[in-house]
């Protein structure tokens, strides 16, 4: 087309698509940079008239405030506002592991459940899915918290099994592992055994692929790992003793405690996050097409390798994605701790801290990167899983 | 000539048809899975006999708290304070405002259905959610005015999910667009903004909107708590709305996207006409799904001293002449949010069958 046949303006210096992105986006970048000018602005204009200090040097005060559970060396006159971040932190986490793993094993029977050809065991399972998804966590929080641990009885009248596990409505006491001196030994032959392992699974597969030829792995890797610590621990005299819970007074000496905190935060975030898990597992497992189970059977596989090497690869691949991203949901709401005072980072920063120290920005800011951390660590992670699974050679 | 006559089939053997049938092929196929029938229905044995004889039979429906004889459910304390259950603090004398918005509601929803009039469809948009905000808070056309401390119970619960929805979805659609961009400087911000809002928990946006954002303004723009909470949630929202709906982009063919431009379509033409309508179609089910969590995420206002239908439970319970009706009061409101989230993950699994058929 002739470009006099267009009108005049259509040549114009608005009408080149490039000009017009670069208008556009200095546009949108002069208007973000001014709204952050302005709100920093007038942060710094109410900080200084409400007279709050700004800066970090905060976590070098001394806190001054007791905490139920820390898994460091804590105390209240001396610790300052950092030890508090890291008990925090370390609360965080222990919750979310001990969370994500009742979870996955839960998530896992009930996936498994909902395919079974039983069924009641079937609708068993659809039945906790659809029950537990659709409650919100805070309010199953709340319920275990508030009403099923709170109507524990008291410690005089708890509940015990074989007189050394204890659960009362001040939580679960359990016997304590007390390490003496020698039980290091058991540490490096663990260790030991681990790696060996590691180079037999090695090995094994090498030869599987040059020979076709199958080893027992896990019985011989689960034999080496439990048998390797045991003799090291008889060997060397058993230094591992324990220390049990005993009633003394109004209350329980010695032993572990579990936080009813802890526990109320454990059963509900493990359900929780369980109904979503035993879905990604069952559309993982539904998601291998049945042609390549009738493949493997009509080439005389048996039950267990058929499961083993032809559905459970094909499903890992489908299923190991979204449960991921589960974990991390399971993380994320661990932070609902708050509600019921389980001292991790969430309800120690920004809250105590907070209404001790009144930085907010800094202190919601810290608590803030601490998430994205795990987020940005587990979304690597996913991707070095998608990479490694991601099917070859096509 | 030999004549043959056709025989009836014969009727299968009773052993491959009937409930008997049924149920050694589902439930007593082997001996694994007698033994696992059996567990359930003892599992079954024990759960509900005790369950329903605590909601049903031997609940208390109606008398005085000291003539309670039995030993279930007391629900005569959901019967006097389903008041505050639903509507919170919100004077007595003004419940018809809320229940009108409610009626209001359903209207709209209908009307949304048959109104065939876009211009008619979009003045019906717009006047709605100013005539719901006019007739619960008051203020105008003689209205008294209801301060939003005194908003609470379910009323709130579904006003700040409602106001969830409804904001964040604009913005959500923008940030997703923003983020399929080609434009360097504004994919990079609507990635940021996406990424930075879904690596963090709700609960710390909460924070910062009630601690943080009243510092960012200057001292004459005061923020009511509930307003605050409110830009928390939709910011949130917002990011997982964008989400969902980039996905459902990602699923529109290429074809597509350049058919509108060789129509000669502007960007924002062709994104609305023609884009947008297919690519929200496919997501409906995600979207729905993105609501029931947002509806499930509303009770953690709770925490930043909003009253839900959530904190309803404690705040009913510290009533001197109510106490320990906790259990009533947390199984009342599970019922209630059990009921709304399974019937929306329902209606999203119909849709979703509805378009499966369709390709």
């Amino acid at each position: 087309m002739n470009s006099s046949q267009l009108p005049p303006s259509a040549n114009g210096f608005l009408n080149n698509p490039q000009n017009r992105a670069v208008i556009f986006q200095v546009l949108a970048l002069m208007f973000v940079v001014f709204l952050a000018y302005y709100f920093a602005s007038n942060m710094f204009d109410n900080v200084e008239k409400r007279g709050i200090t700004t800066g970090f040097s905060f976590l070098d005060d001394v806190a001054g405030f007791g905490i139920s559970q820390t898994l460091i060396e804590y105390d209240d006159a001396g610790s300052t506002y950092y030890d508090v971040f890291i008990v925090g932190l370390l609360n965080t986490l222990l919750v979310s592991v001990i969370g994500i793993f009742f979870a996955s094993v839960l998530g896992l029977l009930i996936g498994v459940g909902r395919l079974s050809s039983n069924y009641l065991i079937s609708r068993l399972s659809l039945v906790y899915i659809e029950t537990f998804r659709n409650i919100p966590i805070l309010l199953q929080i709340l319920f275990w918290y508030n009403v099923v641990l709170a109507a524990l009885p008291s410690p005089r009248k708890s509940f015990s099994y074989l007189d050394s596990v204890f659960l009362n409505n001040r939580g679960l006491l359990l016997p304590e592992p007390i390490f003496e001196s020698g039980s290091s030994a058991i540490l490096i032959a663990l260790i030991l055994a681990v790696t060996g392992v590691c180079f037999l699974a090695r090995w094994s597969k090498k030869r599987h692929d040059l020979s076709g030829e199958e080893f027992p792995l896990i019985k011989v890797s689960i034999a080496i790992i439990v048998l390797a610590p045991v003799v090291v621990y008889f060997i060397s005299g058993q230094p591992i003793s324990a220390e049990y819970p005993h009633l003394k007074g109004f209350n329980f000496k010695g032993g572990l405690t579990i936080i009813p905190e802890l526990l109320a935060l454990v059963f509900a975030l493990s359900i929780y996050t369980a109904t979503y898990i035993a879905e990604a597992v069952r559309a993982g497992i539904e998601a291998v097409p049945n042609g390549q189970k009738e493949a493997a059977k009509s080439l005389g596989l048996k039950d267990h390798i058929i499961l083993t090497k032809v559905v459970l690869p094909q499903a890992l691949r489908v299923i190991i994605p979204p449960v991921i991203n589960q974990y991390l949901n399971l993380v994320k709401n661990s932070s609902l701790a708050t509600a019921i005072g389980y001292p991790e980072i969430v309800t120690l920063f920004s809250g105590t801290t907070l209404n001790q120290v009144g930085q907010a920005i800094e202190i919601i800011l810290m608590t803030m990167a601490v998430y994205l951390t795990f987020s940005i660590v587990i979304s690597l992670m996913l991707n070095w899983v998608n990479a490694k699974m991601a099917i070859k050679g096509r | 000539m030999a004549t043959y006559a056709v025989k009836e089939a014969k009727p299968a053997p009773s052993t491959s048809k009937g409930v008997l049938f049924w149920l050694r092929e589902n439930l007593f196929s082997d001996i694994k899975n007698s033994l696992l029938t059996l567990a359930g229905l003892y599992f079954l044995y024990t759960i509900i006999p005790p369950l329903l004889n605590w909601m049903i039979f031997d609940a208390t429906w109606s008398g005085a708290q000291d003539e309670v004889v039995k030993e279930g459910a007391r629900w005569i304390f959901i019967v006097e304070k389903l008041d505050q259950f639903i509507y919170g603090f919100y004077p007595e004398s003004l419940h018809w405002r809320p229940n009108l918005v409610a009626l209001i509601c359903i209207a709209f929803l209908l009307s949304m259905k048959f109104v065939k009039n876009l211009n008619l469809k979009i003045a019906l948009i717009l006047a709605f959610p100013v005539v719901c905000f006019i007739l619960i808070s008051g203020g105008w056309f003689g209205l008294e005015i209801v301060e939003t401390e005194k908003w609470g119970g379910l009323m709130l619960t579904v006003l700040v999910a409602a106001v969830g929805i409804i904001a964040s979805f604009p913005i959500g659609i923008i940030l997703a667009l923003g983020r399929q961009s080609h434009m360097p400087i504004v994919k990079t911000l609507c990635v940021g903004f996406i990424e930075f809002v879904r690596g963090v928990p709700l609960i710390t946006i909460l924070f910062m909107a009630s601690v943080v954002l009243p510092l960012f303004f200057s001292d004459g723009i005061d923020f009511d708590k509930l307003l605050r909470a409110l830009i928390g949630i939709t910011l949130f929202q917002a990011a997982y709305i964008a989400e969902v709906v980039r996905g459902g982009l990602q699923a529109i063919p290429r074809g597509q996207y350049e058919a509108s431009e060789s129509l000669g379509l502007s960007y924002w033409q062709g994104m609305i006409l023609v884009i947008l309508p297919q690519a929200l179609k496919i997501s409906i089910p995600n979207l729905v799904g993105s609501f029931i969590s947002l509806f499930k995420d509303t009770t953690l206002v709770l925490i930043i001293g909003l009253f839900d239908i959530l904190a309803m439970v404690t705040l009913t319970n510290s009533d001197t002449n109510w106490l320990g009706y906790e259990v009533e009061g947390y199984v009342f409101v599970t019922i209630i949010y059990w009921v709304i989230c399974f019937t929306m993950s329902q209606y999203s699994k119909a849709i979703e069958r509805k378009f499966n058929t369709e390709h």
